[in-house]
């Protein structure tokens, strides 16, 4: 990279760092929120991974889906959906996207074209490709973003729907989170092969190792991958080298990783740095410019805590509605 | 010494099939492993082969005849230096090993289709399998709507391991008829996926026992998402298949999963036994907005019963039916079920009980009001089915009837159920394995004091 001029403009890297800033701080307050006993059950924050989402979303168009894990509120927030509308889904609301019927794993937005929000491990992979099935069946061009980490890679269904994803071409975008640990267990200690983005070669189906933590190599991959599928030559896998700070889960101390590694990786790649020093280098922005929209960020994030804060607990009728359509 | 070819049993539950086409003529030379005649069974026309050589002496039975029974003698092979002068005199081909199994499940006796009162007057019936009703229900819908598909193992170009997509690939192409992998875990995902997305799969598992791989996405992704989504996602699929005993598949293909599926929120769960409501509740089950879970059973596929020819036909989901009026006690089953229920009615006639035989047809939501109000009119009841006895419908029957109907019963409720052992392959053990008629008439006699 060195020396060559990014391709890239100034609105769109400041667009990218808005919407990075915004998920961080977001889930920054959640995690907030969860100590102080407002939100509930398991939450697993998304800081560190940011660029992979934020890097996709910008090759999206309108009627893509994107479906993911448990891990999802960056997803949400980077396709759209309201902040306010998330937060009160975390600390169970009447104002949340599921009425607080789903929580942190299980929210979807049908406008939005987010399936979700699954709290199994994998199943979210098959799902995914029949997201792109629907499309085929349509045929219209849009394609489906499918999310997994490296902990679900290694699920027999993903395998299964990569040789129908692959033999019905379905036009699917397999983005794999490699944040490294499945819950506690290090992926040399979980996966006998480290490049999970080759195996997709048994079925065909192209795959490439990706810079999670750089908003632009993860959307000029992205660019590559989902011209692939709107062109109707099936699956695309993605690798995206990434990292999360926290824990799995709000309830993990993280004792499988010393903190020194944590460190390293947050001073020298993080994704959101990475992004203000190209934007001030270029000089795209000033100190100034940034200082306004972490202000703005914040606000943002405020007025959702308080949203879902503020929104009452659904009434106890819902709990009998939404079972049947 | 000339022997006789018999008619072969060329699948699990082949009672009887049609000698299509002899491929071989009388004083034809035959090896052992010649193909010597086509059969069709209810599933598919097969190829049989001549276990011994010879010479074909006679053939007995001609082209085209159907319903040749099992182990008829269909041709007389003579041996080295016999004359055709022996084929006469052919004794049997030694029977097989082991016991030739009686049809697991006899024909119920005198079963006719009860009036319906919701049908318009004068409504005309057609004689039906099981089976063509299915594929009239799925092709009917797929007609209406281009957003309804099947998909599958075997669906399409084999033409269905059970021959309920038969011809229907012909009729709507591969787009939308639809072989898959066998990857129940993950085609059933995929289906719930493009659910999700509006589209309205029917999803064929061969049989309910491989749904188990897939049972994370029926219950965890198909039943549970339009209420982790506070309403917005919801999930129209059928998932259906062969459901519980067939015959001497033993344990892992032979599962009743009715109580199982029941009890899941989200999901609706129907089992029928007749070839009309087999076609009215699919066609309801492709329309509904939820995902349905569809119980079929192999053994009913090739039973005939009257169909209303009525355009469009459907029936409810929710709504239980009641095949005979009785006056003494209430037998309560559901698919297969009824095949006891029914012909142990018919037996306690001839004693002089009269019993009202209630058919649920859908297990959620169950029609609990239409027992009640019988058990009200007969203060005693008997459930029949095949599954496992522990979490059984009759289990959740029984509780109904002691929570909301108690002052009524004059009897303790009696749950006739599979036995609690897996499925053994002995055709002995199997039928003893299985909920009997004469269980049920013992159940009943029981509740009635006789």
């Amino acid at each position: 990279m060195a020396g060559k001029k990014p391709n890239v403009s100034k609105e769109e890297l400041l667009e990218y760092y808005r919407e990075m800033l915004l998920i961080r701080r977001f889930e920054e307050k959640a995690g907030q929120l969860y100590g102080m006993g407002l939100i509930g059950g398991f939450c697993h924050l998304y800081i560190g991974q940011e660029a992979v989402v934020v890097g996709l979303e910008a090759n999206a168009k309108e009627g893509d889906e994107r479906i993911t894990s448990y891990r999802d509120h960056g997803h949400m927030l980077a396709c759209g959906m309201d902040p306010k509308g998330v937060m009160a889904e975390l600390t169970g609301r009447e104002g949340g996207y599921s009425r607080g019927k789903g929580g942190s794993m299980h929210m979807f937005s049908k406008e939005k074209e987010f399936y979700g929000g699954n709290g199994i491990v994998g199943a979210q992979v098959p799902i995914g490709a029949g997201l792109a099935f629907a499309n085929k069946y349509r045929g219209n061009d849009n394609v489906s973003f499918t999310y997994f980490g490296d902990g679900a890679a290694n699920q027999g269904q993903v395998y299964e729907t990569f040789n129908m994803a692959a033999l019905w071409k379905l036009p699917v975008v397999f983005v794999i989170e490699n944040n490294h640990y499945a819950m506690g267990t290090a992926q040399e200690r979980s996966t006998s092969t480290p490049a999970i983005y080759t195996r997709g070669e048994a079925f065909e189906i192209p795959g490439e190792a990706v810079d999670g933590m750089d908003v632009l190599a993860v959307r000029d991959a992205g660019a590559k991958a989902v011209a692939h599928c709107r062109a109707g030559k099936g699956p695309y896998i993605l690798e995206m080298n990434t990292y999360r700070y926290r824990g799995h889960s709000m309830s993990d101390p993280a004792k499988y990783r010393t903190r020194e590694e944590v460190q390293k990786v947050k001073e020298e790649h993080d994704a959101i740095d990475h992004v203000r020093e190209m934007l001030l280098t270029g000089k795209h922005a000033s100190e100034d410019d940034l200082k306004a929209i972490d202000k703005e960020i914040k606000a943002i994030v405020s007025e959702a805590a308080q949203f879902a804060t503020d929104s009452p607990e659904p009434d106890v009728s819902e709990l009998w509605t939404d079972v049947y359509a | 010494m000339a022997i006789q070819i018999l008619m072969p049993a060329l699948s699990p539950t082949m009672e009887e099939g049609t000698l299509a086409k002899w491929l071989v003529k009388e004083g034809d030379t035959v090896s052992s492993g010649d193909i010597i005649a086509e059969i069709e069974t209810d599933k598919a026309t097969m190829e049989f082969e001549a276990a011994d050589e010879g010479v074909i002496g006679k053939l007995l039975v001609a082209e085209g005849t159907e319903g040749v029974k099992v182990n008829d003698p269909i041709a007389v092979l003579l041996e080295d230096g016999e004359d055709a002068s022996a084929a006469d005199s052919a004794p049997a081909a030694p029977a097989p090993a082991t016991e030739t199994p009686e049809a697991v499940a006899a024909a119920p006796v005198a079963v006719t289709v009860p009036d319906d009162p919701e049908l318009p007057e004068g409504t005309t019936f057609k004689s039906m399998t099981v089976r063509e009703a299915l594929r009239e229900a799925m092709s009917e819908e797929m007609r209406a709507s281009d957003d309804v598909f099947l998909m599958g193992e075997e669906v399409a170009q084999y033409q269905g391991a059970y021959k309920i997509s038969q011809g229907m690939l012909d009729e709507f192409g591969e787009r939308r008829v639809i072989d898959t992998p066998i990857t129940e875990h993950g085609f059933t995902g995929l289906a719930v996926g493009a659910a999700f997305a509006g589209l309205r799969p029917v999803v064929e598992f061969m049989t309910f026992n491989f749904a188990l791989q897939a049972i994370d996405h029926i219950i965890n992704s198909a039943a549970k998402t339009l209420y982790m989504s506070g309403g917005q996602m919801n999930c129209p699929i059928v998932f259906r298949g062969a459901n519980g005993a067939a015959a001497r598949v033993a344990a892992q293909h032979s599962h009743d999963f009715a109580a199982m599926y029941a009890q899941v929120p989200g999901l609706k769960v129907v089992m029928p036994y007749s070839a009309a409501d087999a076609k009215g509740l699919l066609k309801s089950a492709i329309r509904d907005p939820n995902p349905v879970v569809f119980l079929e059973n192999e053994i009913l596929y090739g039973r005939s019963f009257d169909v209303p020819e009525i355009e469009d036909f459907t029936v409810p989901i929710g709504k239980a039916k009641i095949w005979r009026e009785g006056s003494d006690v209430t037998i309560v089953s559901f698919g297969i079920g009824m095949q006891y229920a029914l012909e142990a009615a018919d037996r306690l006639a001839g004693e002089g009980i009269s019993a009202e035989v209630v058919d649920l047809r859908s297990l959620r939501p169950m029609d609990t009001e239409t027992v009640i109000r019988s058990v009200q009119k007969t203060n005693r009841c008997v459930t029949v089915e095949e599954g496992f006895p522990v979490g059984s419908i009759g289990n959740h029957i029984s509780a109904v009837l002691m929570e909301q109907a108690f002052d009524y019963l004059d009897a303790p409720v009696i749950n006739c159920t599979g036995k609690d052992v897996p499925m053994p392959y002995a055709a002995n053990l199997e039928k003893l394995a299985l909920v009997t008629t004469d269980e049920v008439i013992a159940a009943v006699k029981s509740v009635t004091y006789r």
